[in-house]
């Protein structure tokens, strides 16, 4: 179930990447980065300004994932303002209502955000098919702590993204105990990004 | 851009979009640089070359079939007065396709659109029609008028 298409208004779109190639290559590595090493935060210095509502890094990231065949579900917040012309615009993907279809997401809502288990999971033979999550947060640090281990982290990593909702590292939990399925998390804040595969094993301090 | 800037209609717009998309570089650049004021501008969507697949229908309104496909490049650009123009030309020259936005977004100002109107579309203009005549005439040259002898009596 993909959403119609209606006509862009190209008077209201701001400008993406001054240089596309260089400068999608750089932010790719960067989340590539990101990704390897779970607990590392990378900050993404050339991303443009992106519009309201999307923070600078979310914005780097479509720009530099999205494109024409990745179908992207976006936080009800963005449906119909300026960060949607903006993504339909640069990246041409096409947005979907439907969270088991999407190949990317962009929540800027966390405390609305969906079940994580609603989005793509996978399948068998294409387990790297699932949808992976932009979450946008108010700050990287200062929230509940949680350690991590697994793939990538030698020892331990810790991650305390603030403003998650109570419940949120249990489905996160929950995600991790049905790798090889399993969505993969990416945190930003401002121009700032961590990643949280589904490779992960999380532990919350106190728990 | 207030909306009252927008005075175009869409046959208009077609039409110089489809001039500058058929120009040829050399000559879009040339019309540009002998401009007297050229207005600055930034990239919304910096060039980038890509193929469409041209269609095609036979006899005009029969089935449609691919023809193949060609070398386009696109752009989008905003000028410093706010309006908003973009570009899909043929052949992979990334200064045609940059130049060709911002005659687009200038052609929608009214302010702007007697400096480009005359000096690059209707120039441009001319010359592809030059050029068609050019080559129909070559064309011309070579007709064959297929006739059949009648065929006269012998003087008897």
């Amino acid at each position: 179930m993909s959403v119609a298409p209606t006509a862009l208004d190209l008077t209201r779109i701001a400008p993406g990447f001054a240089d596309p190639t260089a400068e999608s290559q750089a932010a790719f590595r960067q989340i590539m980065d990101a990704v390897a090493r779970p607990g590392t935060i990378q900050t993404l210095a050339n991303a443009p300004q992106a519009p309201q509502g999307l923070d600078r890094a979310a914005g780097a990231v479509a720009l530099t994932l999205f494109d024409f065949e990745t179908s992207v579900w976006l936080d009800p917040s963005l449906r119909g303002g300026a960060a949607e012309d903006w993504i339909r615009f640069h990246c041409s993907c096409p947005l979907t209502d439907a969270r088991a279809e999407a190949a990317f997401a962009i929540v800027t809502d966390v405390a609305a955000c969906p079940p994580l288990s609603s989005f793509n999971l996978g399948d068998a033979k294409y387990p790297d098919r699932s949808t992976t999550l932009v979450i946008q947060v108010a700050d990287l640090a200062g929230g509940r702590s949680a350690s991590l281990s697994g793939p990538g982290i030698k020892t331990e990593a810790t991650v305390a993204p603030a403003g998650l909702p109570d419940g949120f590292w249990d489905q996160v939990q929950a995600n991790n105990a049905q790798f090889q399925f399993g969505v993969d998390l990416l945190f930003v804040a401002g121009d700032r990004l961590t990643a949280l595969p589904r490779s992960i094993r999380v532990t919350i301090k106190g728990d | 851009m207030s909306s009252e800037a927008v005075v175009e209609t869409t046959g208009e717009r077609r039409r110089w979009l489809s001039i500058l998309a058929k120009a040829m570089a050399s000559e879009v650049i040339a019309a540009w640089e002998g401009l007297a004021e050229r207005p600055a501008f930034r990239a919304l969507r910096a060039p980038e070359i890509g193929m469409v697949m041209v269609r095609g229908r036979m006899g005009g309104t029969g089935d449609a079939f691919n023809v193949g496909e060609m070398t386009v490049t696109r752009a989008a650009v905003r000028l410093e007065s706010g309006e908003t123009g973009l570009s899909y030309v043929a052949g992979r020259d990334r200064r045609h396709a940059e130049i060709a936005a911002a005659v687009d977004a200038m052609m929608q100002s009214p302010a702007l659109r007697p400096t480009v109107e005359g000096a690059v579309v209707a120039r441009l203009a001319e010359a592809q029609t030059r050029r068609r005549d050019t080559a129909a005439r070559k064309a011309a040259a070579t007709k064959v008028d297929f006739f059949t002898m009648v065929r006269t009596r012998s003087p008897a």
